[in-house]
């Protein structure tokens, strides 16, 4: 089979991932686009390098991962480094009464949550800073390990770790913030939780 | 282990990132304390829910521009 067969059939089943990475990334369609078409672009020409058997997956997410922070954040004066709030662990988890809850307040909650229109959970992903973002997507949305993370970002595994961790409580706060603000929780009075 | 201990390990036992020696422990943990293996249920659903809303269809005009940029044919999928 030729190569550039070869590497369509490989790396074509991606594209819907790559994508909506991409889109969580650039937070913009127009250069999602052109992000997902510029990795598959270097995948192509790189792929004589890269050994079967290896990663593929992750080999093309570093790709785009890299092309993003050379391309697209370059156009941003600098990349966001601020911190984060410092939000605790299991944000929602406690606000619900942490341990002490009964099961249906959380269960309601949860449907609650679900309930949220796709487009909020997207933005509240896409508000996260960059940094966190990027590891939040690697791992919750993507499912790749902490050592891939650490490959693809080029970053040490504890810091991986940090920005994963405290990207997820980010989110949390930030779903529940929504969930919140719009009355899409049950009334249950269980702030005090944690 | 207390669950203390249990949930500060909550995230790298999700992602399976624990030894098999502190994985056990925790699952033990979980076995024996319904509350705490309610707060790791409940992480494992959020997630779930923000994966299952972030899902996109890819443009038929990009799959189209990357088949034509790469000189090969669409690829559906």
């Amino acid at each position: 089979m030729a190569d550039q067969e070869k590497f369509a059939e490989l790396a074509t089943p991606y594209m819907s991932a790559l994508y909506a990475a991409a889109l969580r990334m650039t937070r913009n369609p127009s250069d999602a686009e052109d992000l997902v078409q510029e990795t598959y672009l270097r995948a192509y020409r790189g792929f004589g390098g890269f050994r079967e058997g290896t990663n593929l997956k992750a080999w093309l997410y570093r790709i785009l991962t890299n092309t993003f922070i050379n391309t697209y954040r370059a156009k941003k004066r600098r990349p966001d480094q601020v911190d984060l709030d410092d939000v605790e662990d299991f944000y929602i988890f406690r606000r619900l009464g942490g341990l002490e809850a009964a099961d249906a307040e959380r269960t309601a909650e949860t449907e609650a949550l679900a309930a949220m229109p796709d487009d909020e959970v997207k933005q509240a992903l896409e508000s996260i800073p960059e940094q966190f973002r990027m590891a939040v997507i690697l791992a919750d949305i993507e499912g790749f390990s902490y050592k891939e993370i650490a490959e693809i970002l080029d970053v040490p595994i504890g810091t991986v770790m940090s920005r994963i961790h405290r990207g997820r409580r980010q989110l949390q706060k930030l779903l529940w913030d929504y969930a919140t603000e719009h009355n899409l929780r049950p009334r249950v009075e269980t702030t005090t939780g944690g | 282990m207390d669950c203390d201990d249990a949930l500060f390990r909550v995230y790298e036992y999700l992602d399976g990132e624990l030894t098999m020696w502190r994985r056990r422990a925790i699952a033990r943990h979980l076995d024996e304390c319904p509350p705490c293996a309610d707060g790791f249920t409940f992480e494992v659903e959020l997630r779930r829910i923000v994966v299952s809303k972030c899902r996109e269809e890819v443009p038929h005009t990009l799959r189209v521009r990357i088949a034509e940029s790469l000189g090969i044919e669409i690829i559906e999928g």
